[in-house]
């Protein structure tokens, strides 16, 4: 377990030293978000009864948080130890790859809950919120920031350039989480997308999140959750296959 | 393309081993692939004793590897890095040894300086002390001294010298000839990834190099027969390469007999870097 204990510590060290960028830079743009759309769209729309637009929008905001963030701590974190070489130091040791895996999932966990943390610390002064389910909502932030740290090792272990993971991330993470109903809820949207946004896991993890604090969702919360732990595990599988093998790691 | 073929050689426990061999030779790979950041298409490869591959844990905690190019992570510091790396090892609370391993490495001003900071020479010191936080019973160096100033160099060795002599089995591949031949009992040449001699270094030195014999004479001729093989003349100046010492005795008798006067006389001993060049057709 010291093993594990060390890597995780190393990745949860990596992000703390440069927290500015990787937890307050975050933090803030989230924020901007939020009064930008607060103010254009409050008072037009209610999505759900009694609920005003910006208290709907919070959760929404917080989870895009976590789930970017996840992602961006295991993507950037191994792609940078690829370019720079200093992943050897992890590879030449008898760490396992399910301890490799844990650690690079649970720094980027971390990362994401601090951020969705952060901004949830600062909205609450100025939003009216409830959590009416705490644990659901703990439950998908857990997750998804599970889900979206295994993606982000997937992209760095794949990416061998900083451009092919920003593509990743430009073209699959970001497309994926705005469209997932941070800013509105699915049944505004016409049939067709409506239905497509049900192929898309970010929706299950943000619609899910915000029945932690409304006690409504688009989608069941319990159906949701499986959805979101089947991608898990489905993922998990496949980024532990990548990682025993050594695909695009070991030579 | 194939990096290493047919390559079988067995490193004995306590020895100073040497791999040698030309840029793109496979010394590298098969240091890849004891470490495990390379697989071979074929093969196994051991380490005291356990599969590098099956049994990878036992495999790397065994071995302690200085890989050749300067990597380093840029957010911790020196003292932060060697916690990190005893840690990856399953190892806690190691500092009076990385204190020690840091002494040995003149590191000790440099525990709390960022890595960024630290000179080509400090990092390649880094590297050396990562490489032993887990006090393997073998270690692999990878071009150690590359880049690495006189005085660095020689207090390394004098490091790795007294491992060796603690009983620590070294592996280095090195450029520079002298310390090879300075350091290694045995040595494996290495040429397009395959073995081309395996031998100890007093039996190379032996058998592929012989003493040469620079001397001056008052004339510009040697009396014949003369023995060994002249490999050079400049006027009175000749170098002549000798089997064995028994040639010498030879060639001195050859010179007194002839009544050639000699004017300048000296015995070049065996070098290395002839055996290199010529096993790996570089002459």
């Amino acid at each position: 377990m010291t093993s594990f204990w060390t890597l995780f510590s190393k990745e949860l060290l990596r992000f703390l030293k440069v927290s500015v960028q990787t937890v307050a830079a975050p933090v803030l743009t989230s924020l901007l978000y939020l009064v930008i759309f607060g103010h254009a769209v409050a008072g037009r729309l209610q999505v759900y009864e009694g609920v005003p637009y910006t208290s709907f929008l919070v959760p929404g905001l917080v989870m895009m948080s976590v789930l970017q963030n996840a992602f961006a701590n295991s993507s950037s974190s191994l792609i940078q130890s690829k370019i720079t070489g200093n992943i050897v130091f992890v590879l030449m040791s008898p760490i396992s790859y399910l301890e490799f895996f844990s650690a690079y999932v649970a720094a980027a966990v971390v990362r994401g809950l601090a951020v969705g943390a952060g901004v949830l610390a600062f909205t609450v002064w100025f939003v009216e919120l409830k959590l009416e389910a705490p644990l659901w909502a703990l439950a998908f932030g857990l997750l998804g920031a599970g889900l979206l740290g295994t993606l982000g090792l997937i992209a760095g272990i794949c990416s061998e350039k900083i451009d092919q993971l920003a593509a990743f991330q430009n073209f699959v993470i970001m497309p994926l989480t705005f469209l997932s109903g941070v800013f509105y809820s699915i049944h505004s949207l016409p049939g067709f997308w409506q239905a497509l946004s049900h192929a898309n896991p970010f929706f299950y993890m943000v619609d899910g999140f915000r029945y932690g604090f409304f006690g409504v969702s688009d989608f069941p919360p319990g159906a949701s959750l499986a959805v979101v732990a089947a991608s898990f595990f489905v993922v998990s599988l496949l980024t532990l296959g990548l990682l025993k093998t050594g695909y695009k790691l070991r030579h | 393309m194939r990096a290493l073929a047919g390559v079988s050689l067995s490193i004995g426990e306590g020895e100073f081993f040497g791999l040698l061999g030309p840029n793109g030779a496979g010394k590298t790979t098969l240091i890849n692939v004891i470490a495990g950041l390379s697989r071979a298409d074929a093969g196994a490869v051991q380490v005291m004793g356990a599969d590098v591959v099956s049994e990878y844990r036992r495999a790397r905690s065994m071995l302690g590897v200085v890989p050749q190019e300067l990597v380093f992570d840029p957010f911790f510091s020196v003292r932060e890095t060697l916690r990190l790396q005893s840690g990856y090892y399953g190892i806690r609370r190691n500092d009076a040894w990385i204190d020690e391993v840091m002494h040995h490495l003149d590191l000790a001003g440099k525990a709390d300086a960022n890595m960024r900071s630290l000179s080509g020479g400090m990092k390649r010191r880094v590297l050396v002390a990562q490489a032993l936080v887990h006090k393997p019973p073998v270690i692999v160096l990878d071009e150690p001294t590359a880049g690495v100033d006189v005085e660095l160099r020689q207090g390394l060795w004098q490091f790795i010298r007294g491992l060796n002599r603690d009983g620590h089995t070294i592996v280095l591949t090195t450029h520079y000839l002298e310390e090879a031949e300075l350091h290694c009992n045995r040595i494996a040449m290495f040429k397009a990834g395959r073995v081309v001699a395996l031998d100890s270094t007093r039996n190379l030195l032996r058998m592929f190099s012989g003493s040469q014999l620079r001397i001056r004479l008052d004339r510009e001729e040697l009396p014949a027969p003369f023995p060994g093989e002249v490999v050079s003349r400049d006027g009175t100046l000749f170098r002549i390469k000798l089997g064995n010492y028994g040639e010498l005795e030879t060639a001195l008798t050859r010179l007194r007999e002839a009544k050639v006067r000699i004017l300048e006389i000296e015995l070049q001993p065996p070098d290395l870097e002839e055996v290199f060049l010529r096993l790996t057709g570089q002459s």
